[in-house]
């Protein structure tokens, strides 16, 4: 029983940065920007965070500098994509690569070192039996998350700015007649996604696996990319989408180590197909997407 | 070690294929003297000319394993040489076929007079460079194919890996073993075998787990293939990936583990038994010495623990002086061939005998491993 326990911890654990940076992404992508330099807004974040954690001894100042990094990438996208109207597809893949290289370059004098492990979880509730071990055990990034996205599903749906920001992902030439400024809502947009990827560079490089090396995102970026367009652009399903994924992920390395004759590619796979497949499932009706899919994503917009 | 696709995910591969190739970044470790100077110059004196040598890795030197392990010999042969030589290397080169071509092709254009490819992934596009530039020599790592002017080396990794073994079968208490594993292919399955091997040589009751993540780098993954192992009563963790995320989390959970490929002692100082290290610096600087000399030949190398290629170093200072002198035993017998490793009677894990009473594995039998020796749980992927 302790086992299951530690396997649900251990899937929460792993969905958690992905869950952070595809609910940023997926602001984003509302207001109609897509950014697809997430791999790189997240390896900055990472090893800036990192950086700072390692010389002040504080994780939270960490988090905050990850955060302030995942922002200054945003504002380079932004002045690019946005004020001058660069074609976005091809801005990302360019902040992704640039990312990936400044990141380098950043960690070199930080390659090879590690941070210690603290100790975390919501006191007295993490002693509880099972559900202790299970759900309560965990770093304060995962109930952020949580909070993050029960934020977001208020924010998008229950306000007037939700619905402000929707617009302009819908009809950019609309929302700028009736007098909202699309650029700066925009820009606003992106620099929230870029704190939400730099918080999650950041708890891959203090929590998750605390430690720097080049390349150590391994790809999460592009995963929580694809969340986002295979959950509708919903926080809801992206929240479903991300659990699946870290639960699965989990899942094929117990299935191993239990000893399940499962060829180990099919279970590599297994998370990747799994996920699309539930979230194609949940979201098949065609004119669901319609409806979700901002309208406007990827189309610069001149005023 | 092989490398294969370092980067596998689910997004679009037009994106993978403009990441890898821009993220293949050219740096030249030049001595600032005027050794910038154009061809026109050739025919100057030959002191003033070094001798330039070309490095291509699939990965970043700050990996802290494979490619940092080649890089740190590259600096010993500049150290070496001095003046004389001029080294160049091009990191993050993807194995693509077009890829590798275009970066070595380059490199023999510079006027590099010997250039190494670190990664088993480059060997078609050396093989076919190599013709073209029939005055440079080239080195290959970990594949299989000569030319006359192409030359093959590799690494015994397994020796480390045997002794790692003999050292956790000394130490575990529980008698399971676990190894975060990358991809099946031989060299890996070795290593497994080898590590085995080497335990149950000391306690025949221990048993090795493996947990496949298919991927050479990726600190999450490593580090979730280590708990999960730790969480089957595991209490010694060894790894056949790149990152030192398995010695990690081994520190966190309390349990022992051996580094791989490098020193990894600062990832866990109370976890961190010893680590399987690589230096590839004796051959570089004996291949280039020959490359300078005339008397290079295109040779097959496969050096271990008797070159000092691989070791097994690092050593905690919790172990005792038996362990110690149990493993500098074993050292010395398969140094000078008194106890092989992969001797007879071997049989895999489905009881069928791989290797009869008294037989010593030659190098064509170690090169095609497919199978896990007794006492290695589970069955060979794929």
């Amino acid at each position: 029983m302790e086992n299951f326990a530690a396997l649900i911890a251990a899937s929460i654990n792993s969905g958690t940065p992905l869950l952070i940076a595809a609910l940023g992404l997926l602001i984003n992508e509302r207001a109609g920007v897509l950014n697809l330099g997430a791999e790189g807004m997240m390896l900055v974040a990472a090893i800036v965070g990192f950086a700072v954690a390692h010389q002040t001894h504080s994780p939270a100042l960490g988090f905050i500098a990850g955060a302030g990094a995942g922002m200054l990438m945003a504002t380079l996208f932004a002045a690019l994509a946005l004020a001058l109207a660069t074609n976005q597809v091809a801005t990302g893949l360019a902040l992704s690569i640039f990312g990936t290289g400044l990141s380098a370059f950043i960690g070199q004098s930080f390659v090879g070192q590690s941070l210690q492990g603290g100790s975390h979880g919501i006191p007295f509730l993490k002693e509880i039996p099972f559900f202790g071990t299970a759900f309560f055990d965990q770093h304060w990034a995962v109930y952020f998350s949580l909070l993050l996205c029960a934020g977001i599903i208020g924010f998008l749906y229950r306000t007037r700015y939700g619905l402000v920001l929707r617009s302009v992902g819908e009809s950019p030439e609309s929302a700028h007649a009736l007098g909202y400024p699309v650029l700066r809502i925009r820009y606003f947009a992106l620099l929230f996604s870029g704190a939400c990827c730099g918080i999650a560079g950041a708890y891959l490089s203090i929590v998750y696996t605390p430690m720097w090396v080049e390349g150590l995102v391994a790809g999460r970026g592009w995963i929580a990319l694809a969340l986002t367009t295979f959950a509708t652009w919903r926080p809801a399903r992206v929240l479903l989408g991300a659990l699946l994924f870290g639960s699965v992920t989990i899942l094929q390395f117990y299935f191993q180590a239990i000893g399940i004759a499962i060829p180990s590619q099919i279970l590599s796979m297994l998370p990747y197909a799994a996920t699309i497949l539930v979230l194609v499932l949940i979201s098949r009706n065609p004119d669901w997407i319609r409806l979700n899919m901002p309208a406007s994503l990827g189309k610069p917009f001149r005023p | 070690m092989m490398k294969i696709s370092r980067r596998t995910t689910l997004a679009a591969a037009l994106s993978f294929a403009v990441l890898g190739l821009a993220a293949c970044g050219k740096k030249e470790e030049a001595k600032p003297d005027a050794s910038a100077a154009p061809a026109s110059t050739a025919a100057a004196p030959v002191a003033a000319e070094p001798f330039k040598v070309g490095f291509i890795y699939v990965g970043p030197v700050g990996d802290a394993g494979w490619t940092f392990a080649h890089d740190a010999a590259r600096k010993l042969v500049e150290a070496k040489y001095g003046d004389k030589v001029k080294t160049t290397f091009v990191e993050n080169v993807p194995e693509s076929a077009a890829d590798a071509e275009r970066v070595i092709r380059d490199l023999a254009n510079q006027g590099n007079k010997i250039i190494f490819g670190t990664s088993f992934g480059y060997m078609e596009a050396m093989l076919k460079v190599a013709k073209d530039f029939p005055d440079i020599k080239f080195e290959h790592a970990t594949g299989y194919k000569t030319a006359d002017n192409l030359a093959q080396y590799d690494v015994r990794t397994y020796e480390g890996a045997y002794l790692a073994g003999v050292a956790a079968g000394k130490l575990s208490k529980s008698g399971k073993l676990g190894i975060v594993a990358s991809v099946p292919i031989p060299e890996v399955l070795r290593n497994i075998n080898s590590f085995t091997l080497g335990a149950r040589s000391v306690n025949p009751k221990a048993t090795t787990r493996v947990v496949w993540v298919n991927k050479w780098f990726d600190p999450g993954k490593e580090r979730e293939a280590a708990t999960t192992l730790v969480g089957q009563g595991v209490d010694v963790l060894m790894q056949n990936t790149d990152s030192a995320a398995v010695v990690q989390t081994a520190e966190e959970k309390g349990v022992m583990a051996f580094g791989w490929d490098s020193d990894m002692t600062k990832f866990g100082p109370k976890a961190h038994m010893a680590a399987s290290t690589i230096d590839w610096s004796g051959y570089y600087i004996k291949r280039v010495g020959e490359a300078m000399s005339g008397t290079w030949k295109p040779e097959t190398t496969w050096w271990g623990l008797k070159e000092g290629m691989i070791d097994l170093k690092a050593f905690n200072a919790s172990l005792s002086d038996d362990v110690k002198k149990l493993i500098a035993e074993r050292r010395q017998g398969v140094i000078d061939g008194t106890m092989p490793i992969w001797k007879g009677p071997i049989k895999d894990n489905t009881g069928k005998e791989v290797l009869g009473k008294d037989a010593v594995a030659d190098d064509k039998f170690l090169h095609e491993i497919k199978f896990y020796v007794e006492g290695v749980d589970g069955k060979v992927p794929g």
